[in-house]
């Protein structure tokens, strides 16, 4: 099933939707504006009904997997059930109507559900503030090493390396370079965690931070965590902690009693905010007190009983975004947090860990596990042992895909080859687990007995493997009216 | 509670299966000083008190009605056709994962392709990236490229870019080690120049000739466009910008206290590689069919790591789609009948404002389009009279602009209707 471009439907002809009149006494534009400032040629926008419109997004709509309707046993990304009620919330026009600029008197309901907001993610990873203003994860991390940055400053220290595990997330990386920072790796031990020998020999005087998530990306607590803090801290590096995998632990331990220093997390994670095919995000950032005058402005305070917004902030980093972050995304997760409490976001944590470690379980004679359990909230496995047959872990996913299962995190982390990284969440009911687990079973099964059928799956989806390689050599990254396209769909009814 | 879908009876077979009767068997790895005795957070809530609490918050705050809302500054009150939320409220698009999986993504994909064909045509650049946050990082993304293309490490930025632009941008800046310097002077030092058009105020800016300036000194022209404005006025690419950025949020998207909203940018075909973030692109499966993809991915964070072109990896996804269905539905004809109302009410309001005894224009010989600003006698007093009817006033200039003090900025929009108008003008009487 394909669906032709909202562009080659368009119709020339077709009249723009009825809008009111303007009912004033005003000129014209082109009486009033230089005519250098005014637009020559109108832009090429489709001109389509809102029948066609609603017909055509239904359509591609159909062609999504999404958690309403699959399972995404995605490793690192914690893609669990949203909600309806988060929706319902952020929908209320006390929220979703509020102009960032209106009094702080008109707006004191949503200060407070930020402050509110604040102190219940600071309770769960154990800081002293959080900030809102970051638009997602990654956005949050760079937000964190600026903090540090600019704190190192403040001491009258060029600290200028950050520290990254082999094991991290691309994100880490890149916003350590955005810092302006260089990037030295650190060696991942035989057993997955970090390597307290390997971290020691590169911990220098010029280290800015360390940014390690835990558990790891493999799924693994770091053991050893205590003792990584105690070497970050002796040489006055600050410790960072990747949210990413916060599920694991709410309720059950917390990133700052682990030494962390600052931490950011993704809501859209772990507090149930929806994806969204890729955002909208957000990345609240919470630190240590000595990070604290650091923090964007402005910030959320209480005083007699009222709420404002805190500017006069003279070390703070600035402004990440404009305004106060991702409103909407807020309210999503704090109607989560008060909805699930301090009992249920514990059990939800624990239920994941159970999940992942009962799944693992399952794949033992499936797939390899190349480390030893029990897991957290997530597991690697490797797909090395169907390469006899020519399968790789790329045609894992794609039989995944073919049985109705999004499909799992795949070659990430790097250091695992033919890595197969699963994270079920708390959400997936058992018999799912069970459903995903004989879906695993066959596939391994056709590439013992038919690997060549297994490389052309998936064949039931809207399209097949798609020529990634033709795409980027001759990128074609918007409709233009000279491009052919296929007869087939401009023909269809 | 909530959410949760095991029953005891689950876990414990679960367990079983591990060989386990508690879960505390799989956390022996977390040092035991480190565990938490409890969570210092309230117990959970039915939905029933949990959605009470929430409203009650809600209803802590003042909703000024549309028709009465006349302040902007970067968020605009428009009116979003039922369509925009028909669309991004199914749940096949809100809650699906970032499109890495293409087979099981094609209606994201492609609905991202689409986007990035209006965007690219509203700013008459050749191509537009999958979406970034808001106008202010966009701003930050695009003067980044134009350090990394230039190899300089300063970027001028016109007076009046929105306060907060800028303030990211000096953000952006010292982290990435380049300066920001306040002007419309770019000289052989300077990356690039930012404009805003309109700008903070609503005033035009010359931008054929500030394009000029910037080309004169080898720095790239970075404009920062109301997306709406675009139906009437210049686009980037035709005055010669390099790169053009904004704010989306006017095409669909709520106030929602600032966020989440849209941050877009489009550019010249050769400078595509500095982009950041995703793009989609056209592609053919094994059958011929067509199908898109995310593509040039080399320039991104998880590929390159350290060596990306940025470190976005989430964007705003279902706010471009909110976009694109905005736009769809409103055709050329409409954007533009959109954009002409919001003048012509505009202009009709600060005629009759500036009527009144000791209001004029601040800058009366320069041109705006649906925002401008206005000298008041006592800028507090006039917000407090139009408050008492229920009117959301211009925004003060002077929090930002010492000098324009006793100055707002008042906006109109096709929501401001006629009779607002006549309620605004007899609220000062």
């Amino acid at each position: 099933m394909t669906e032709a471009l909202s562009f080659e439907k368009s119709r020339p002809g077709l009249p723009g939707p009825r809008l009111p009149a303007a009912g004033v006494q005003a000129l014209p534009p082109a009486s009033v504006l230089p005519a250098e400032a005014l637009r020559q040629t109108p832009p090429g926008l489709p001109r389509l009904s809102e029948p066609e419109i609603m017909r055509h997004y239904s359509r591609l709509a159909s062609m999504n997997y999404s958690i309403s309707e699959n399972f995404y046993p995605l490793g690192s990304c914690t893609m669990k059930y949203n909600p309806v009620a988060n929706e319902a919330a952020a929908a209320l026009p006390g929220f979703a109507y509020l102009h960032p600029y209106q009094e702080e008197d008109s707006a004191q309901g949503a200060l407070e559900l930020m402050w509110n907001l604040e102190r219940a993610l600071a309770a769960v990873v154990g800081v002293e503030r959080v900030c809102l203003q970051p638009a997602a994860g990654a956005h949050g991390e760079w937000t964190a090493l600026r903090m540090i940055q600019a704190f190192h400053h403040a001491a009258g220290e060029a600290r200028t390396e950050v520290l990254v595990p082999d094991s991290a997330h691309g994100t880490n990386p890149a916003s350590a370079a955005l810092c302006g920072f260089r990037v030295v790796e650190v060696r991942s031990g035989a057993d997955g965690r970090i390597s307290l020998a390997d971290l020691e020999s590169k911990l220098s005087p010029s280290t800015a931070a360390l940014m390690l998530t835990n558990p790891n990306t493999l799924g693994l607590f770091e053991r050893e965590i205590l003792e990584v803090a105690e070497l970050v801290h002796a040489t006055g590096a600050k410790l960072y902690y990747d949210g990413a995998n916060l599920n694991a632990l709410m309720g059950v331990c917390r990133p700052g009693d682990m030494g962390f220093d600052a931490v950011h997390l993704n809501l859209h994670k772990t507090f149930t905010t929806p994806h969204g095919g890729g955002g909208p995000g957000a990345g609240p950032v919470g630190v240590k007190e000595e990070l604290v005058p650091f923090l964007p402005r402005p910030t959320v305070e209480k005083q007699d009983g009222r709420f404002r917004l805190d500017f006069d902030r003279p070390q703070s980093i600035g402004r990440v975004r404009s305004f106060y972050g991702n409103f909407g995304m807020l309210v999503r997760a704090y109607t989560y947090i008060v909805a699930m409490g301090g009992d249920g976001l514990t059990q939800a944590s624990l239920d994941a860990v159970l999940a992942a470690n009962y799944l693992r379980g399952r794949m033992e004679g499936l797939l390899d596990l190349p480390h030893r359990g029990p897991c957290m909230h997530e597991f690697v496995a490797s797909a090395r042992s169907l390469a006899g047959a020519g399968v790789k872990a790329l045609d894992v996913a794609k039989g995944l895909l073919q049985r109705g299962f999004y499909a799992p995190t795949v070659y990430f982390p790097l250091i695992v080859p033919e890595a197969v990284m699963v994270e079920p969440t708390e959400t997936e009911p058992k018999a799912t687990l069970d459903a995903f687990t004989g879906a695993v079973a066959e596939i391994v099964r056709l590439a013992q007995d038919d690997p060549q059928r297994l490389h052309e799956e998936p064949d039931n989806l809207p399209v097949g493997r798609l020529d990634e390689v033709a795409a980027a050599r001759r990128p074609v990254l918007r409709w233009s009216p000279a491009q052919e396209s296929p007869k087939e769909l401009v023909e269809q009814p | 509670m909530p959410y949760l879908v095991y029953s005891d009876e689950d876990r414990a077979q679960m367990l079983a299966a591990l060989g386990l009767e508690s879960v505390e068997g799989l956390l022996g790895d977390i040092p035991p000083q480190l565990r938490l005795q409890r969570l210092a957070l309230n117990d959970g809530l039915s939905e029933q008190e949990t959605m009470d609490h929430v409203r009650g918050l809600a209803a802590r705050s003042r909703v000024y009605p549309d028709r009465l809302s006349f302040r902007g500054g970067g968020v605009y009150r428009r009116f979003i056709p039922a369509a925009v939320a028909a669309v991004t409220s199914k749940p096949e698009f809100y809650t699906a994962y970032t499109p890495y999986q293409l087979a099981a993504s094609q209606g994201t994909m492609q609905a991202i392709f689409e986007y990035q064909t209006p965007i690219a045509e509203l700013t008459a650049m050749e191509v537009a990236n999958a979406s970034l946050y808001d106008g202010a990082t966009a701003v930050a993304e695009g003067a980044m490229m134009a350090v990394v293309q230039t190899g300089r490490e300063e970027v001028v930025a016109a007076p009046h870019l929105h306060p907060e632009y800028l303030e990211v941008l000096r953000c952006y800046g010292d982290g990435r080690g380049f300066r920001v310097r306040v002007g419309t002077s770019p000289d052989q030092h300077s990356a690039a120049l930012v404009v805003q058009q309109p700008n903070f105020l609503g005033l035009l800016e010359e931008m054929p000739a500030l394009t000029r300036a910037a080309h004169d000194a080898g720095a790239l022209m970075v404009a920062c466009v109301d997306p709406i404005s675009l139906g009437l006025l210049a686009p980037p690419g035709q005055y010669g910008a390099d790169i053009a950025v904004g704010e989306g949020q006017q095409l669909g998207l709520a106030p929602s206290f600032g966020g989440p909203h849209l941050g877009f940018i489009a550019c010249r075909q050769e400078l595509v590689r500095r982009l950041p973030g995703r793009l989609v692109g056209e592609a053919r499966d094994g059958g011929g069919r067509r199908g898109y993809v995310l593509t040039l991915t080399a320039r991104e964070q998880h590929i390159r790591r350290e060596k990306a072109t940025s470190n976005i990896c989430t964007n705003h996804s279902l706010c471009a789609l909110a976009a694109s269905v905005y736009l769809t539905y409103l055709g050329p004809d409409g954007l533009r009948q959109v954009a002409e109302i919001s003048f012509a009410r505009a202009h009709d309001l600060a005629a009759r404002l500036a009527r009144r005894p000791g209001f004029e224009l601040a800058f009366p010989e320069r041109a705006f389009l649906n925002e401008f600003p206005i000298r008041v006698p006592d800028a507090g007093a006039v917000l407090g009279r139009l408050e008492e009817r229920g009117i959301l006033g211009g925004l003060r200039a002077g929090r930002w602009y010492p000098d324009l003090e006793d100055v707002l900025v008042f906006c109109c929009t096709e929501l401001n209707d006629p009779a607002a108008l006549d309620e605004l003008e007899a609220a000062l009487r």
